[in-house]
């Protein structure tokens, strides 16, 4: 039992925080939201760092670790808001890849230069796997490459794999322009198919596991970078003589989303490891994780507005930037009520106390 | 450290788990077999049962060998934890000596006094009770007014005042508490720390009988009680610190193992199924609730874990144990207030024998956002040392 981050991956962190702090600001998603398609040099800073190709084999220049190694820098992302899609890209598209890339469908002979192009070249993708088709799917808008699903009509799941050039995607507005939500114009055909049946399920739903969690990571990162805005603006606001962070009032609204944080951040990091390792509670643990990082997201916004007043309900201030990331991402990829209910269902099938803990 | 996370435990810590699992299950009485130890007879049993404990050295298991332990680490003791609630054990009498005044004493305590006070605390033979609060100064413990003063005649410190809300202080043998010792001095110097045995002349203890009815705590009122100078712990008029390291043991890591915790959720998950069976529409309004306290719970288990780490690796506990606070006390009522609605009418049964175990939680679950500081206070706390938020 060992439950710390190694040296190298706070060091890695803390690289990380500084490139965004100094290449995200919150100057950079006001031009982001301006102009979403423009593909700023940050990317390819991250990519640069090792950061979009993470996951990817060291055969294709990545440096092949896992979601405990990245979620700690999806934390940093979540912390500025990053417009660019690394949790689809390095989190979701690229395990799925690897993991029916040794199929023998046409798309599974691409798998490979797909790989090498994120790795390499921070190729961008999207994943939409969870949506239905006709849904707008998250950063589709702009991707390089499209991630999906389908049901072929004899019942059998399906992934399929649209590179940016064989698809139409018809953007949809969202509250934050920076998701480029995006409908792809497609029907699956055998060229698309990149694996079907059991072990497409498997990987969709080991997808899914995967996105609540990184999802979490990001609300972990945008949770605090909200509360921290707030707790700087109660010190230095002052009403009735005093700073209004002296009042008891506001003191408490952020000292409850504090405590609501700092009990998902384990969640998220205990379920980064749970599916790693691939134990055999790791879909409840990812549950848990996307659950309790939406309710600590949701919370950190709301109080986060609560404090800043009126100023935060303008354009001008910045936490807005920060709340509409933070709204859409805690309904993505299940809503905390979707998570719940899907723990409950698994409770009453199966062992009801912890099993993460005990000897794999 | 570049140990990787992993969340398993070793085969060792997973050896004294089966050793514990079985000494548990040959021994400990059946779930709710003793009576409440609030009651002089179930006081007694609960002592009993710690003797029993103590023999096999299972009592205080991450003490040193010379104390009664077997010397384990912190990560073994929440193994020992986990097998403890999951044999569903009884509820230890001796909780405020053993989780709140031994780590005390191993941070403050003289050799002499480790070696005069633990092993009886280890076998239940001195069970101790709290007296921190007085009847104007709770919250604001810093504003007691029980007094202290030094006095060469009697060869010590002669101990004048009230204190209140003292668990298990009605058949409890021992306190532990804080007096005002230099009246002069600032609110929160000049506070001594003193070990009070209750037998002393001029103690007096007048239980008070709680909501549920029994008399779990009592007042404790002291007429110039002589207590020698071997019984203050840490240094004269500098009792403060001392008493916040003991309010960080109730807080923090020491008093409220996740693995409470974590049992009661897998109950509730259990008392939800039956509920399903017998009225599934009523039932399914709970689920929601359900499954939230579960998860109140997995999440304190997994931070328990994540502030073990951080301790083993030399970290240490400061203001986090209030944020721990509030988070295991709203876990507790939250798990109770679930299984209570899931029992819906039946919830009100209560008495004549009638074992009403969720019921019995629930009132107990009520004083935790009370006791050890109120939430109130911890989350001012977590606002100004966490969040860097001015004091008010």
């Amino acid at each position: 039992m060992h439950f710390a981050f190694t040296d190298q991956q706070l060091g890695f962190r803390d690289a990380v925080r500084q490139l965004l702090a100094k290449e995200c600001t919150t100057a950079d998603l006001r031009t982001a939201y301006e102009d979403p398609s423009a593909r700023p040099a940050r990317w390819h800073s991250l990519a640069g760092l090792g950061v979009v190709g993470l996951t990817a084999p060291e055969a294709a220049g990545g440096l092949g670790l896992g979601l405990v190694d990245l979620v700690l820098l999806l934390e940093e992302a979540g912390r500025v808001a990053l417009p660019e899609p690394l949790t689809d890209t390095t989190a979701l598209a690229v395990p799925l890849l690897v993991e029916l890339g040794a199929g023998t469908t046409p798309a599974a002979g691409r798998v490979g230069a797909w790989i090498e192009a994120v790795a390499r070249g921070g190729l961008a993708a999207a994943v939409g796997t969870d949506r239905a088709p006709g849904d707008a799917v998250a950063g589709a808008d702009g991707a390089d490459l499209v991630v999906l699903a389908s049901v072929a009509a004899d019942g059998t799941p399906e992934v399929h794999v649209l590179d940016a050039g064989a698809v139409a995607v018809e953007p949809v507005p969202s509250l934050d322009p920076t998701r480029r939500l995006g409908r792809p114009v497609w029907s699956p055909t055998s060229d698309t198919l990149l694996g079907s049946g059991p072990e497409a399920a498997t990987a969709l739903s080991r997808t899914a596991d995967r996105a609540a969690v990184a999802v979490g990571a990001e609300l972990l990162g945008l949770a605090e970078a909200l509360l921290g805005r707030a707790a700087a603006y109660a010190k230095e606001r002052q009403q009735f003589g005093r700073p209004i962070g002296s009042f008891q009032a506001v003191k408490h609204l952020l000292a409850g989303a504090q405590v609501r944080l700092e009990f998902a951040r384990p969640c998220v990091y205990g379920a980064a490891w749970a599916l790693d390792v691939g134990t055999p509670d790791s879909s409840r643990a990812a549950s848990v994780a996307k659950a309790y990082a939406s309710e600590a997201g949701l919370e950190a916004a709301r109080v986060a507005l609560q404090v800043h007043g009126a100023i935060g309900y303008t354009w001008e201030c910045d936490v807005h930037l920060f709340l509409k990331r933070t709204w859409a991402l805690a309904e993505a990829w299940g809503s905390a009520a979707d998570h719940r209910a899907r723990l409950l269902d698994s409770l009453l099938a199966g062992p009801r106390r912890p099993q993460g803990s005990a000897t794999a | 450290m570049d140990q990787p996370l992993d969340l398993r435990f070793t085969d060792a810590e997973e050896a004294f788990r089966a050793e514990a699992r079985r000494w548990l299950a040959s021994h400990a009485p059946p779930p709710r077999a003793l009576p409440s130890l609030d009651t002089a007879e179930g006081f007694e049993a609960h002592r009993s049962w710690e003797r029993e404990m103590a023999a096999d050295r299972w009592s205080v298991v991450s003490w040193p060998e010379e104390y009664g332990g077997r010397g384990v680490g912190l990560l073994e003791w929440l193994v020992f934890e986990e097998e403890y609630w999951r044999a569903e054990a009884p509820l230890r009498v001796s909780q405020n000596g053993i989780f709140l005044l031994a780590p005390t004493l191993f941070e403050f305590g003289t050799a002499e006094q480790r070696a005069r006070f633990l092993p009886p605390m280890a076998t239940g033979d001195e069970i101790w009770c709290q007296g921190w609060s007085e009847p104007d100064a709770g919250s604001d413990l810093a504003g007691i007014r029980s007094r202290a003063r030094r006095s060469d005649a009697e060869g010590g410190w002669v101990l004048t005042g009230q204190k209140t809300w003292a668990s298990r202080g009605a058949f409890a043998e021992w306190c532990f508490g804080l007096f005002r010792t230099d009246p002069d001095a600032e609110r929160h110097r000049g506070l001594t720390y003193f070990l009070v045995d209750l037998a002393s002349p001029g103690v007096t203890v007048r239980p008070i009988p709680q909501l549920d009815g029994e008399t779990g705590f009592a007042e404790l009122f002291f007429e110039e009680v002589v207590v020698p100078d071997a019984q203050v712990l840490g240094e004269v008029d500098r009792g403060w610190n001392v008493a916040m390291a003991t309010a960080g043991s109730e807080r923090g890591l020491s008093l409220r193992s996740p693995a409470r915790y974590t049992e009661a959720a897998g109950r509730l998950v259990d008392l939800y199924q039956h509920g399903l069976a017998r009225d599934p529409e009523r039932t399914r309004r709970s689920a929601d609730a359900v499954a939230q306290a579960w998860m109140d719970a997995e999440a304190y288990r997994l931070h328990t874990l994540w502030t073990a780490t951080r301790v083993l690796e030399g970290g240490s506990v400061g203001a986090e144990a209030s944020a721990n606070k509030i988070h295991w006390s709203e876990t507790d009522l939250a798990i109770h207030r679930a299984a209570l609605a899931v029992l819906g009418p039946e919830a009100e049964v209560h008495g004549g024998g009638v074992d009403a175990p969720w019921l019995d939680g629930f009132l107990f679950a009520l004083a935790g956002p009370i006791y050890a500081g109120t939430n109130e206070v911890q989350r001012n706390v977590v606002a100004e040392r966490l969040l860097g938020l001015p004091r008010g």
